[in-house]
């Protein structure tokens, strides 16, 4: 029997299902937060920078999703996860309420 | 994930692979036919001869046509889809004393000519397949395809970081040794292809980049639509001011390709015969790298240029570069050829690394004779997705052929067909022991191939034989295609017979030596 077959059934399964949720849908939060960011930041105008920010998202969903099998902490991975993604949600809203949108 | 960077990202590639393996071999197959898409239409409409004729004048003609069948249109739009294809397809929307059930399409041959061509969607179904799947809302299935994307694009950085000896991979291939061959076979047509397979995912990313990621258009735009109508101008007719006769269309497209230095691909013509005409000539999908398309406006009375758009812009540049490197539609003869190779390649690592899942398995079984389910159950649909889907294809050209030309909804029925078939290996996999269904469906889509160019020859005049005689290089091309799918399958298939009655047991159960290089 396989060392992964192993894993989902015993007690670390848990820690799969932790890494796969913040690898996907956590990832993805996380990612669209930083993807605005990016397309707040970009030069070259709105449609450019929006562009820009689109075309380097997969690469950023890409890094994060490798990231959370990497990391030896699920819950560090967790926190560390959510912070960024507040964080850069807080900016966006900030550059948005002040900045305004097209 | 305990045991390190290295083994936490093997487990992440086998585990992201396996999931998701047999979706993407069905995104690849389908995806690398479609660089021959308009041959593969070309042959599946027999009655359609194309004549070659020049752009503006294919244009003209295409406008007088719509001057007759469509004359109090609010708009005519004519698509080409490049060298390769000689028709051109017509749409238009029409006036509003026009009955609801009107036309409002329709496919010239080269010489301008109505198409009275057999009714099927040609290579433009496995080229949708490929990112909108069929029988599923098309939103929905392109979710799935990029979860699909996405999942190969960290199998691929993650198969990379696992890599131990990524250069000596490069020139290692040990044949007829079970594990290791297809080991090596898996990491060959990986490492070897790696800047194509990452290029090709990361683009298929980027085509539909706005479906998946829309938060980089919503950070800057409070309304989607103004961004894409920032990015895509499309004009609508303006009010009708009376009637005025239409400029000829051959010269205005002949200024524009002498503006860009590159050929037309299509035009749309606004309130046709009226004095508030437009005429929007567009760059063709195959005149440049980006498919970001150029287009000149033009008014359509006096033939004065009354608006450009040029797509610039560093970010618009990579992005439409990005696509068309995915679609190769800017690629002549030779570099096609290479795309075809290099999406095979991407077809031979799917389909490898699904078997090598079992193959590595299968060592390990507590009773070989006796799989558990779940090795059971890859095993089974290993079968119908690497050998099921390639006999569908082969069944939907026959299907072509066989099917009355004149059948209504007969499109509808090639696509069945295709349904059908790929259904009947899944099933025929599950029925049979394994070892037997893979030499069985290997054979099965040998002989599905082989019958391809045979029908066609009894079923039409364009055999291969009157193609090679008539010099018609497509037609040639497609059915000597065929015939050399149809010997490698057979080869494989004849290969797998040899070996199960030689070793008198079932195929590819051969003790292994723990490998070096883990991937699980």
């Amino acid at each position: 029997m396989s060392r992964a077959v192993e894993i989902l059934r015993g007690a670390r399964w848990r820690d799969v299902a932790a890494r796969a949720l913040a690898a996907v849908p956590l990832n993805y939060a996380v990612t669209s937060a930083l993807t605005m960011l990016l397309a707040r930041l970009l030069p070259g105008g709105a449609q450019q920078a929006s562009v820009g920010a689109t075309l380097l998202s997969f690469l950023i969903f890409a890094g994060v999703a490798m990231t959370a099998f990497a990391v030896r902490s699920v819950g560090r991975l967790w926190a560390g996860l959510i912070a960024t993604g507040m964080a850069a949600g807080l900016v966006d809203w900030c550059f948005i309420a002040w900045g305004g949108r097209l | 994930m305990k045991n390190g960077f290295r083994q936490s990202m093997a487990w992440l590639h086998t585990w992201t692979g396996l999931l998701l393996g047999w979706l993407l071999f069905a995104i690849f197959v389908t995806g690398t036919s479609s660089y021959f898409q308009e041959e593969i239409t070309a042959w599946m409409t027999p009655e359609v001869r194309s004549v070659p004729a020049d752009g503006p004048t294919r244009f003209a003609a295409a406008t007088r046509w719509l001057e007759r069948e469509a004359p109090g249109a609010s708009e005519w739009s004519i698509y080409s889809a490049g060298k390769r294809a000689a028709g051109l397809q017509l749409y238009w929307v029409n006036g509003p004393d026009a009955p609801a059930d009107a036309p409002t399409d329709a496919r010239l041959d080269g010489a301008g000519r109505k198409t009275e061509a057999r009714e099927t969607r040609g290579g433009e179904f496995l080229y949708r397949f490929h990112y909108d799947l069929y029988y599923i809302n098309w939103y929905w299935a392109r979710w799935i395809v990029g979860i699909a994307a996405m999942a190969m694009l960290v199998a691929i950085f993650s198969g990379i970081v696992t890599h131990k000896k990524i250069i000596a991979d490069f020139f290692l291939f040990r044949l007829g040794k079970g594990q290791r061959s297809w080991l090596d076979a898996h990491n060959a047509s990986s490492v070897l292809f790696l800047p194509f397979i990452l290029m090709i995912t990361y683009t298929g990313l980027v085509s539909l980049a706005t479906h998946y990621m829309p938060w980089g258009i919503a950070a800057n735009y409070a309304d989607e639509q103004k961004f894409f109508d920032a990015t895509f101008p499309w004009p609508a007719p303006a009010e009708k001011a009376g009637p005025a006769p239409l400029i000829a269309v051959a010269p205005l497209i002949e200024r524009a390709e002498r503006a860009w230095g590159a050929g037309a691909g299509s035009i749309r013509i606004l309130n046709p015969g009226d004095r508030t005409a437009q005429v929007i000539v567009s760059t063709a999908p195959d005149s440049g790298m980006s498919v970001r398309q150029r287009s000149l406006t033009f008014d359509g009375v006096t033939g004065k240029v009354v608006g450009a758009h040029n797509p610039s812009g560093a970010a618009t540049a990579t992005e439409g570069t990005m696509i068309g490197l995915h679609a190769g539609r800017f690629s002549s003869g030779v570099l096609r050829a290479l795309y075809f190779l290099s999406g095979l390649a991407g077809c031979v690592m799917v389909a490898t690394g699904l078997i090598l899942w079992t193959v590595k398995r299968r060592a390990k079984l507590a009773d070989p004779e006796r799989p558990h389910f779940g090795f059971r159950l890859v095993e089974k649909l290993n079968i119908g997705a690497i050998a099921g889907l390639p006999f569908a294809m082969a069944v939907y050209f026959l299907a072509n052929r066989l099917l009355p030309v004149a059948e209504a909804g007969r499109s509808g029925r090639e696509i069945a067909a295709f349904f059908i078939a790929w259904g009947a290996v899944f099933v025929w996999s599950a029925v049979r022991s394994s070892a037997r269904a893979w030499t069985e469906a290997l054979a099965m889509t040998a002989a599905a191939f082989a019958a391809v160019p045979l029908v066609s020859a009894l079923t039409t005049d364009r055999s291969l034989v009157a193609s090679l005689g008539t010099g018609d290089w497509l037609f040639a091309g497609f059915d000597t295609a065929m015939l050399i799918i149809a010997t490698g399958f057979g080869w494989v298939a004849a290969k797998r017979l040899r070996r199960s009655t030689s070793s008198g047991a079932a195929g590819g159960k051969r003790p292994t030596k723990k490998l070096s290089t883990t991937v699980a």
